[in-house]
């Protein structure tokens, strides 16, 4: 079975070139935003911060998408109840009831967003992976939707107008409420994110995954159970996202429905598909390449979606690979 | 519970389950057909109610807004058709999605440079304005009446064009084998362009139906043409008959389930924890049967025969 597997092992980082430019893109976020900050220019920070957040949930939402092949369409989701998981324990520790979850303590309330998130994960997804195709990007935004509705009708926490945090994580020896600290933690999160994937995709559990989705019929046939390792890496993908959604909610100190809403999740895919699909820092440079353009825009204008719509059309019509998929292409050439 | 109340409840229900099956028909008829997904329907839904609040407001009458609006949805729907859609037939569903979401961005936009970011409400004639009286008692909006009246009758129609017309057998063959219905020399890109053409009126009339009572606004079809994908799901991909029945059950489904259910939490539970909820069960009561449905018959109640 190992021998087999080992044939199928995909040339992947063996490519110096996209080794190199994963570390690049790692070193560079670490670097430049803070840089920024210290040259007076905060509004960077914030904005990369933002943009670190997405890049974890684009790097969990590619696990499932672009090596498992599921097309979740409901990935805002879980950056939703991550973020509520943040909001509502520290809702309940400054006005009182429900004291059993009242807790400003960051470690409990990750550990919320990420089992709930898990939960919801391992919940819809034992559902939405009966099915294929256009069924499963719909019941995934259903789904999705659901939690939206869910959210809406709280009363308690605003409701549509969503809810302000008052009071950040606290953490033990680090304050959340320093822009530069919270913008590192962030920072860790999506490397060892990054790290986690490329360790998975490189499992034998990763290898059984990207298996299944290239030919289910003869994974089957050499006796894997393809709907348990898609149910497992859906309930990883998930708990992922939730951790990102704790952490957005920490940044922005503000929650609301509209976290969820399904073009969110649009966005998402967005990110992964235009960084490159199946690629291991595909969906970071796609995050990077998407807050900015986004940033560009709708500096210029306040129609900035009609262009960006317009972009993310010709990107799927005649962009296919993504930016990663252009580098390959670059590595390729300059080896014939 | 007064029973008055109920049977209006009812005709509530049905309101909404007629709009949805007209958002609904159309999206199952470019999958089963075409075997596309169109996620920007709920744009087309839009434009239909923009449309047919201007010129309501040019011919001074909802009808007329009505009659000239829907042949120009249906120019609008070919235009995203021959600009965008027809280059995706050939690709796979996420290309689908994510085209067509990139559409809803643009279309959404132009609609903001035209009309405005306010919404616009549509005036009715005096004679929908009004309220009848059905049975004893029982007194209903009769715009309202006029939704569920003009809905069963395209459901009808669109029953005997798929049914019992030459078009509707090519959009049956295309949709059981196109390969060989363009074999046979019928001209399939015409065909997908019709279809298209039919679900943007269909998806354009609801909307033109939803505006004097809610209005036109901006971002009005994303929220709905979920409960649209929730309603195929559930009625089977493909189905016209299970779109139908599917629509009317999640529009009955959830109008009585935010009206009453807080009424039958109340037998089981305490008043304060029947109200607390209410709200977060009837919100999510739709996807909840939609996951039983799935759960028993994940092809939906109603799965298209494949050949």
């Amino acid at each position: 079975m190992t021998d087999q597997l080992d044939i199928a092992r995909p040339a992947r980082s063996t490519l110096p070139l996209t080794r190199i430019v994963t570390i690049g893109v790692l070193v560079a976020l670490a670097v430049v935003p803070p840089l920024a900050k210290l040259s007076g220019y905060d509004f960077y920070l914030d904005l990369a911060t933002r943009l670190v957040i997405l890049a974890i949930a684009a790097v969990s939402l590619n696990l499932i998408l672009g090596y498992g092949g599921m097309v979740s369409f409901g990935h805002a989701a879980y950056i939703g109840i991550g973020a509520y998981a943040v909001g509502i324990p520290a809702y309940h520790a400054s006005y009182g009831e429900f004291d059993a979850i009242a807790s400003y303590n960051g470690f409990f309330q990750i550990a919320i967003a990420v089992t709930a998130s898990a939960v919801f994960a391992l919940i819809t997804g034992a559902l939405c992976l009966r099915t294929r195709g256009v069924y499963f990007i719909m019941i995934t935004m259903a789904f999705a939707q659901m939690v939206f509705f869910l959210f809406v009708s709280m009363e308690t926490y605003g409701g549509d107008d969503g809810l302000v945090i008052d009071t950040r994580s606290e953490l033990p020896l680090i304050s959340l409420d320093d822009a530069l600290t919270l913008y590192f933690v962030c920072w860790a999160a999506l490397t060892v994110s990054v790290y986690l994937v490329h360790r998975i995709t490189n499992s034998r559990f990763g290898l059984a995954l990207q298996g299944a989705k290239g030919n289910e019929a003869r994974m089957k046939a050499l006796g894997f159970n393809t709907y348990a390792y898609r149910l497992t890496a859906y309930v990883i993908a998930g708990a992922m996202c939730g951790f990102a959604g704790a952490l957005l909610g920490n940044f922005t100190t503000f929650i609301s429905p509209e976290m969820i809403d399904w073009t969110r999740s649009g966005e998402l895919i967005f990110m992964v598909l235009l960084g490159g699909t199946g690629t291991l820092i595909g969906p970071v440079v796609g995050a990077v390449v998407f807050i900015g353009l986004e940033e560009i825009l709708s500096d210029i204008t306040i129609y900035w979606h009609l262009p960006f719509g317009i972009l993310l059309i010709l990107t799927v019509l005649f962009f296919r690979g993504g930016i990663m998929g252009m580098v390959a292409m670059l590595v390729e050439s300059r080896r014939d | 519970m007064d029973l008055t109340l109920v049977v209006i409840q009812c005709l509530n229900g049905m309101q909404l389950g007629i709009l949805l099956f007209l958002l609904a028909s159309g999206l199952t008829l470019t999958f089963g057909i075409m075997d596309f997904v169109n996620l920007a329907h709920g744009s087309l839904y839009m434009v239909g109610a923009f449309l047919c609040a201007t010129l309501t407001f040019w011919t001074g009458s909802f009808i007329w807004g009505v009659l000239l609006a829907l042949p120009l949805t249906a120019l609008a729907g070919i235009a995203v058709e021959f600009i965008v859609v027809r280059h995706l037939y050939s690709r796979d569903h996420l290309d689908h999605v994510l085209a067509t979401f990139g559409l809803i961005l643009c279309i959404d936009t132009m609609t903001h440079l035209i009309w405005g970011a306010e919404g616009i409400a549509v005036p009715l004639p005096a004679f929908l304005n009004g309220q009848v009286e059905l049975f004893a008692g029982i007194i209903f909006p009769s715009f309202r009446l006029l939704i569920i009246g003009a809905g069963l009758i395209v459901a009808g129609g669109l029953y005997y064009l798929v049914n019992h017309t030459r078009l509707g057998m090519l959009i049956r063959a295309g949709a059981s084998n196109r390969t060989m219905v363009s074999a046979l020399g019928v001209d399939i890109q015409t065909l997908f362009t019709l279809v298209f053409a039919l679900g943007a009126v269909l998806a354009g009339l609801a909307g033109m139906l939803i505006a004097p009572i809610t209005e036109a606004s901006i971002g009005m079809g994303n929220e709905i043409i979920i409960t649209a994908f929730v309603v195929i799901i559930v009625g089977g991909i493909g189905s016209m008959k299970g779109a139908f029945i599917a629509a009317m059950l999640i529009g009955l489904i959830d109008t009585l389930g935010r009206s009453y259910i807080d009424d039958l939490f109340k037998l089981a539970m305490s008043t304060e924890a029947a109200e607390t909820a209410a709200p977060a069960v009837s919100a999510m009561l739709i996807y909840i049967l939609m996951a039983v449905v799935l759960t028993f018959r994940p092809q939906g109640l109603f799965p298209p025969k494949v050949r």
